[in-house]
């Protein structure tokens, strides 16, 4: 078996302010060499907590994350040459060019000046930047900042990757550019932690992820496995006009063998069902005397896992 | 395939001979050194220009335009025993010099990069200590500030009217001094620079640069105040710009009654120490949570 990268322990963050707030309450993750593991949560849950302590931006209040078994709170500059970061902004720096963004994060890393420049030149060609090494990060469209910003994580050839975010601000092309060149780094045996909130993003690109709300993991496996255990349903949700004398028809709905879950949600009903074979016509009719507006159905998929785990929608 | 997989065992190198320990430390020290060399060379004109400005105007006015006009220079002779202006400004000016890169070198620079472009995070995560990387900052403030001090020399031989009395005797205190002076200036920078809201940093330049500049012995030895303002003259003792002055005073123009040199090194050392703390306290502070 691969050895272990990234190991999270019984990890906690409070900010003691005016208001406290726990941001992370008691996560546990192990990933190993190789794998691209995803963190999927609503914002705010946590994702970018976890992923600050993990890249010694932030210190925990209790518990441990081990890199490359260096303990980042005892060790942090020891840590950080095994840690490549994707920020979920970006930080590149601006008083450089594309090249020497590459060129210097090298030297910071302690390679020679050959070293460096031989390293910037590949990366350059290896993310199809090589036209742009004297442009300006503030020239560079969003999705080419981020491809700059990849390429200097993985410079120092770091043992694990964390992405925050990755597609934050993205349009579609640049996304699926960025997917392919994570896709990309996986040849090169770097593990990586991605943290999103894009269902679609966890699904194509992880080989296991963690669903994480409130601090707190509440699911982890392949996406196979997710959609397996929790998600073989289908979700139904209807916006209605009126919500009185909604209960006996949600007791009724609920009755159904073939209904899993059946509530009366802040402007209609969410039915969670096995099967919608058949149901459809019936919750329709069920409805109709609501005044149903519309109706939405959500196939199987990560989206009807997180629903059901954590009772919310992500894009909320 | 054939280049990745070589260029692959170029990398496994890199990190199996590659420098451990305070080794990595020192050479992420030099390439972040590097980094800002790079982005001064690139703008050194500007960098020029802003340095030697005030020094120049200031010259040309004080010690050029009005001693010109006669009896027009209120600052002309009748003080510190008919001494000339421009030989009781050239250490002050060195000193404004100082401070004012000093600012300019830290504080400006890291107000932007913690502001809405956080650029400084990916300088913070190099395999240093994070205390290394603002140490950084202040030792090359520190080089730019010596370097504006230096180019204020020049200028006050061409430029009075009446030639300024300038000689060092003592070449190890005048460089003592230059590098204790750099490095205040430096943590000062510091301080301002990661406790001070990006949008307020030009407020901080008249509330607080201005008024200790000129109240910092610059224009005027501290000696005379101790002669003819004895409250002031205890009031700057708080004013970290005092030391610089007259530090300077004893290093370039000894023949000007100035504070004993052990005094003002006690002080640099302290001032250098207390604000270098603080302004380290207000940096982990902002990147660090």
């Amino acid at each position: 078996m691969n050895p272990l990268i990234v190991e999270i322990e019984a990890l906690t963050k409070i900010y003691e302010s005016k208001l406290r707030v726990v941001a992370v309450n008691g996560i546990d993750l192990e990933l190993r060499q190789g794998e691209i593991f995803g963190l999927l949560g609503p914002n705010g849950a946590g994702k970018t907590t976890t992923i600050s302590i993990a890249t010694t931006r932030a210190l925990p209040t209790s518990g441990t994350v081990r890199i490359a078994g260096i303990d980042v709170v005892k060790h942090p500059a020891h840590a950080r040459r095994h840690i490549g970061v994707v920020p979920q902004f970006n930080t590149l720096d601006r008083s450089l060019s594309v090249y020497e963004n590459l060129y210097f994060h090298c030297r910071y890393f302690g390679f020679s000046h050959a070293q460096a420049k031989a390293r910037a030149l590949e990366l350059l060609a290896q993310f199809l930047l090589t036209e742009r090494k004297d442009v300006y990060p503030a020239q560079l469209s969003g999705g080419l900042a981020q491809r700059v910003q990849i390429a200097r994580a993985i410079a120092h050839r770091p043992t694990v990757l964390f992405l925050d975010e990755p597609s934050a601000g993205l349009d579609p092309q640049s996304r699926m550019a960025m997917w392919s060149a994570v896709e990309g780094l996986r040849k090169e045996g770097i593990t990586v932690l991605l943290t999103t909130h894009y269902m679609e993003e966890a699904d194509s690109l992880s080989d296991r992820l963690a669903i994480i709300d409130y601090g707190k993991v509440l699911a982890l496996g392949s996406p196979e496995e997710l959609k397996a255990t929790y998600g073989a349903h289908t979700l139904f949700d209807l916006k209605l006009k009126s919500l009185d004398g909604l209960e006996p028809v949600v007791a009724t709905l609920k009755a159904r063998p073939d209904v899993t879950s059946a509530e009366a949600t802040a402007d209609g009903l969410r039915v969670i069902a096995a099967s919608s074979d058949g149901l459809l016509p019936d919750i329709v009719q069920a409805a109709s005397r609501f005044g149903l507006r519309d109706l939405k159905i959500v196939e199987p998929s990560l989206e009807t896992v997180f629903i059901q785990l954590t009772g919310r929608d992500l894009r909320e | 395939m054939n280049n990745s997989t070589e260029i692959r065992g170029q990398g496994s190198e890199i990190r199996t001979v590659g420098p451990h320990g305070s080794g990595i430390f020192l050479k992420a020290f030099l390439g972040l050194f590097l980094r800002d060399l790079r982005v001064l060379t690139r703008e050194f004109l500007p960098f020029l220009l802003r340095v030697g400005m005030q020094p120049l105007l200031f010259l040309f006015v004080f010690t050029f335009i009005l001693p010109r006009m006669g009896g027009a220079n209120p600052m002309g002779g009748g003080m510190s025993g008919g001494v000339d202006f421009g030989t009781i400004i050239l250490p002050g000016l060195m000193a404004v010099a100082i401070m004012f890169s000093g600012i300019a070198a830290v504080a400006l620079p890291l107000s932007a990069e913690f502001g809405i472009t956080r650029e400084i995070d990916d300088r913070v995560m190099c395999p240093l200590p994070l205390w290394a990387v603002a140490l950084e900052k202040v030792c090359f403030s520190a080089m730019q500030s010596i370097i504006a001090a230096l180019l204020v020399i020049p200028m006050a031989y061409y430029i009075p009217a009446v030639p300024v009395r300038a000689n060092v005797d003592n070449w190890f205190l005048l460089a003592l001094v230059l590098v204790l002076a750099s490095l205040l200036a430096g943590s000062l920078g510091l301080v301002i620079g990661s406790t001070v809201n990006p949008k307020q940093i030009g407020l901080v330049f008249s509330i607080l640069v201005v008024p200790i500049t000129f109240l910092g012995c610059v224009y005027y030895p501290w000696a005379g105040l101790v002669k003819h303002i004895p409250w002031l003259s205890i009031a700057v003792l708080f004013n970290p710009i005092v030391y610089m002055s007259e530090g300077l005073r004893a290093s370039v123009t000894p023949s000007i009654e100035h504070m004993h040199w052990a005094a003002i090194l006690v002080a640099l050392v302290f001032f250098t120490c207390a604000l270098g703390s603080w302004g380290l306290r207000g940096f982990l502070g902002r990147v660090l949570s």
